[in-house]
């Protein structure tokens, strides 16, 4: 089970990487989306997998699963969720104000221009 | 704009609104001791908006509720601070809370939890963030 | 009182929340502002004084044990650098009141101000690492609003390279925290530390040197070290002087307090690579801050490229670890941060006087503002580390410690940087103060009083830093002390 993870975080990965070397500005943003998928299942991955277990059930329960991990993807996944967001309107506000998505038109700085 | 008639959503939108809102309120109650909680039941309460907007339009949501979502994010926030907070006063450490048991005649044995309060703040946050984000895309179109 | 370390994070969250309510009236904000940042202010002070009598402090919030819950630890070392943001934070806000501009105060700058401060004291006061990345998300988070607030086209521009390059480091931060969770198996800084240390009996296992240098990348690009400095002088030329004397101030300080925090308290059993890693890049951003700063003739660009010379003479006292060295960085960094700000702040007058940011430009400003002229004088004086100013004492001690341990080549680089700094600013001061006043500018002055008094309490502060320094060095030392013998803070989070 961990070889196929880390085979569905390598894919991730790498497609997340080949979406932010693109030119356009939507497919960056999806890139860095499939980025923090690919963190998110690599913590699930690294807490330990297991089968049929629920959290935590008492101090006596025989099988657990370490519900940190989970506790963190909830945490990351909402931070994710809010800076996607905000990287969704500022690349259209972008859009709006500087009439390009194409990351090559919004090279240089103040001097250059 | 063109007045476009959506005739199968509004009808719908008026009998699953209120089943959405309440389902979400049940996910937020739900939260302490089964799956759901704040997060879970603001986002499903801006859903239930977004559906709203997505039927009508902004100004006749902005009509039927006529609240400004970034005052209910600091509302959202200052009941999640002020019940966090709450634990100054005690001198026990920030973000401790306390509960107990109630017997009440009709529903029973409830537990009442101060930590359903900072809930509550974490839900009003998730609606007004949410959507503060929605109506800042759609409100120059 | 239980609660006293996390007042500095809690007071600006709930006026953050107040403020919001507030952002109709823009004299409510600034009264409202102005009073619990003097409240953040004084509660600091108050840890400092705690922590210098009872050692480091810990709290667990919402009374769980550490090391199962989320642990805030206060040593001097975190205590004295959110004392110093406190203080940072107030005379900023004193020079946005006049500077920011209507707009900006109507649409939520203080509220995202002061949930910055949360990110910024939160990450100095948090001992778990992983409530770590949650306030450095607090404070990425409010910085992006800072940076784009205006919408100006350039602030568009870089806030999208800012976000992209932030959002990448954040994965890499959760990756790295994934890394070590799956080797020790905990999250609590000062159990993680214990854990290595049984780890490594005879040096560093490789996964630990493999989390050590992601950790390195992660804060690096946060800190803005060789090589991963290239965001910076595009990103922090966009906003106004006062977000930009924050920005330079606190955020690459966040990033330099914790590969400080993590190289002391985890990593430090294998010095060969790490920290060798960690000299060679801090003695490389060195030469390349300074490069940056004398090539330039563009005054924000030549005061953000000494930023990256400051990191790399921090993290180069940091690398040689020697009790001297480290007395020296922390000395260094309170002070590069209130220096910073105060010619950040001068910088951003300069501008609004002239209009421009290029000194072929302007000149001659001394004869209409002597008082300006003089204040960047010795803010220029402090920041290359001239006796008796405040960065003299922090560069002595990195120096000392780079030659006792026989560190050279570092140490004379250090050295040499310090010249190379003062000339790079002293361009400025010969260029833009000195010199023919144009004629055609006429005698209008423009009305600076309120903004120069900012800049003016940061150098006076710097100078009382380092004239009076025989008394904060027991405060330094305390702050070294505890980052050079782990145990001690272990000790107090743990409650062995």
């Amino acid at each position: 089970m961990e070889i196929l993870m880390a085979f569905v975080i390598g894919i991730l990965f790498m497609s997340a990487t080949y979406l932010m070397l693109s030119k356009s500005l939507l497919r960056i943003i999806i890139g860095t989306g499939l980025l923090s998928h690919g963190a998110h299942l690599l913590i699930l991955t690294m807490g330990g997998l297991k089968r049929g277990s629920a959290p935590l059930l008492g101090e006596h329960a025989e099988h657990y699963t370490d519900p940190l991990p989970q506790a963190l993807i909830l945490t990351a996944i909402v931070i994710s969720f809010g800076v996607t967001a905000f990287f969704l309107v500022l690349a259209y506000r972008s859009y709006q104000e500087l009439g390009t998505d194409n990351v090559e038109d919004m090279k240089g700085t103040e001097p250059n221009d | 704009m063109k007045k476009t008639n959506n005739i199968i959503l509004e009808s719908a939108i008026t009998l699953l609104l209120f089943f959405i809102v309440l389902f979400s309120v049940y996910i937020f109650t739900a939260g302490h001791y089964y799956p759901g909680g704040g997060f879970i039941g603001g986002l499903m309460t801006a859903g239930a908006i977004v559906l709203l907007l997505i039927t009508y339009d902004i100004k006749t949501v902005q009509q039927i509720l006529p609240v400004n979502y970034r005052i209910i994010t600091a509302i959202g926030l200052l009941f999640a601070i002020g019940t966090s907070a709450g634990a100054l006063f005690f001198d026990v450490p920030f973000l401790t809370h306390v509960f107990t048991h109630v017997d009440l005649p009709v529903l029973g044995d409830i537990s009442l939890h101060t930590a359903t309060l900072f809930d509550l703040g974490v839900y009003f946050v998730v609606v007004g963030v949410t959507m503060t984000i929605i109506l800042t895309i759609g409100e120059d179109e | 009182m239980t609660n006293l370390i996390i007042l500095p994070i809690l007071i600006p969250l709930l006026t953050g929340a107040v403020l919001i309510c507030l952002n109709k009236s823009i004299m409510a904000q600034r009264i409202v502002a102005v009073f619990s940042s003097i409240a953040a202010m004084t509660a600091s002070f108050f840890i400092i004084k705690k922590v210098h009598a009872d050692g480091v402090q810990a709290l667990n919030m919402g009374s769980w044990d550490a090391p199962f819950g989320i642990t805030l630890v206060s040593d001097m070392f975190s205590a004295l650098l959110v004392f110093t943001t406190n203080i940072i934070a107030f005379v900023c806000l004193l020079y946005s009141f006049k500077s920011i501009g209507d707009q900006r105060e109507k649409h939520y700058y203080y509220p995202v101000f002061f949930f910055l401060l949360v990110g910024v004291n939160g990450a100095f006061t948090t001992g778990d690492i992983f409530n770590l990345f949650v306030f450095f998300e607090v404070m990425l988070m409010s910085s992006y609003v800072l940076l784009v607030l205006g919408g100006t086209k350039i602030q568009l521009r870089e806030s999208i390279k800012y976000l992209l390059v932030n959002v990448i480091s954040s994965a890499l931060f959760v990756i790295a925290v994934a890394y070590l969770y799956s080797v020790v198996g905990t999250l609590n800084m000062a159990h993680i530390s214990e854990r290595i240390d049984e780890l490594s009996g005879n040096g560093m296992p490789g996964i630990i040197t493999v989390i050590a240098v992601m950790f390195l990348i992660v804060f690096g690009l946060k800190g803005a070290i060789f090589p991963l400095f290239f965001w910076m002088p595009g990103s922090y030329y966009a906003p106004p002087a006062p977000v930009l004397a924050l920005f330079g101030a606190l955020l690459t300080k966040v990033g330099v307090y914790s590969i400080t925090r993590t190289y002391t308290l985890f990593f430090y059993h294998d010095q060969e690579f790490t920290f060798q890693l960690l000299s060679i890049l801090a003695i490389l951003s060195i030469v390349v801050g300074v490069i940056g700063a004398i090539a330039y003739w563009d005054i924000k660009k030549i005061v953000i490229y000494n930023i990256i010379v400051a990191v790399g003479v921090i993290l180069y006292g940091v690398s040689v670890m020697s009790p001297d060295s480290l007395t020296g960085s922390v000395y260094y960094l309170v002070h590069d941060m209130i220096i910073k700000a105060a010619l950040f702040l001068l910088v951003g007058i300069m501008i609004s006087i002239t209009g421009t940011s290029n000194l072929n430009h302007f000149s001659g400003l001394i004869r209409r503002y002597p008082v300006l002229a003089w204040t960047f004088f010795v803010a220029a004086l402090a920041l290359a580390g001239i006796p008796p100013l405040s960065g003299f004492v922090g560069k002595l001690l990195i120096v000392k410690g780079g030659f006792e341990e026989q560190s050279f080549l570092g140490a004379a680089i250090v050295l040499m940087s310090s010249l190379l700094v003062l000339f790079s600013i002293m361009k400025i001061f010969i260029n833009g103060f000195w010199g023919q006043q144009p004629a055609d500018k006429g005698e209008v002055k423009a009305p600076i009083k309120w903004l120069l008094v900012s800049p003016v309490i940061l150098v006076a502060i710097s100078a009382l830093f380092g004239i009076n320094s025989e008394a904060f060095l027991p405060y330094i030392s305390q702050a070294a002390d505890t980052l050079l013998n782990p145990d001690i803070y272990i000790k107090a989070v743990l409650k062995e």
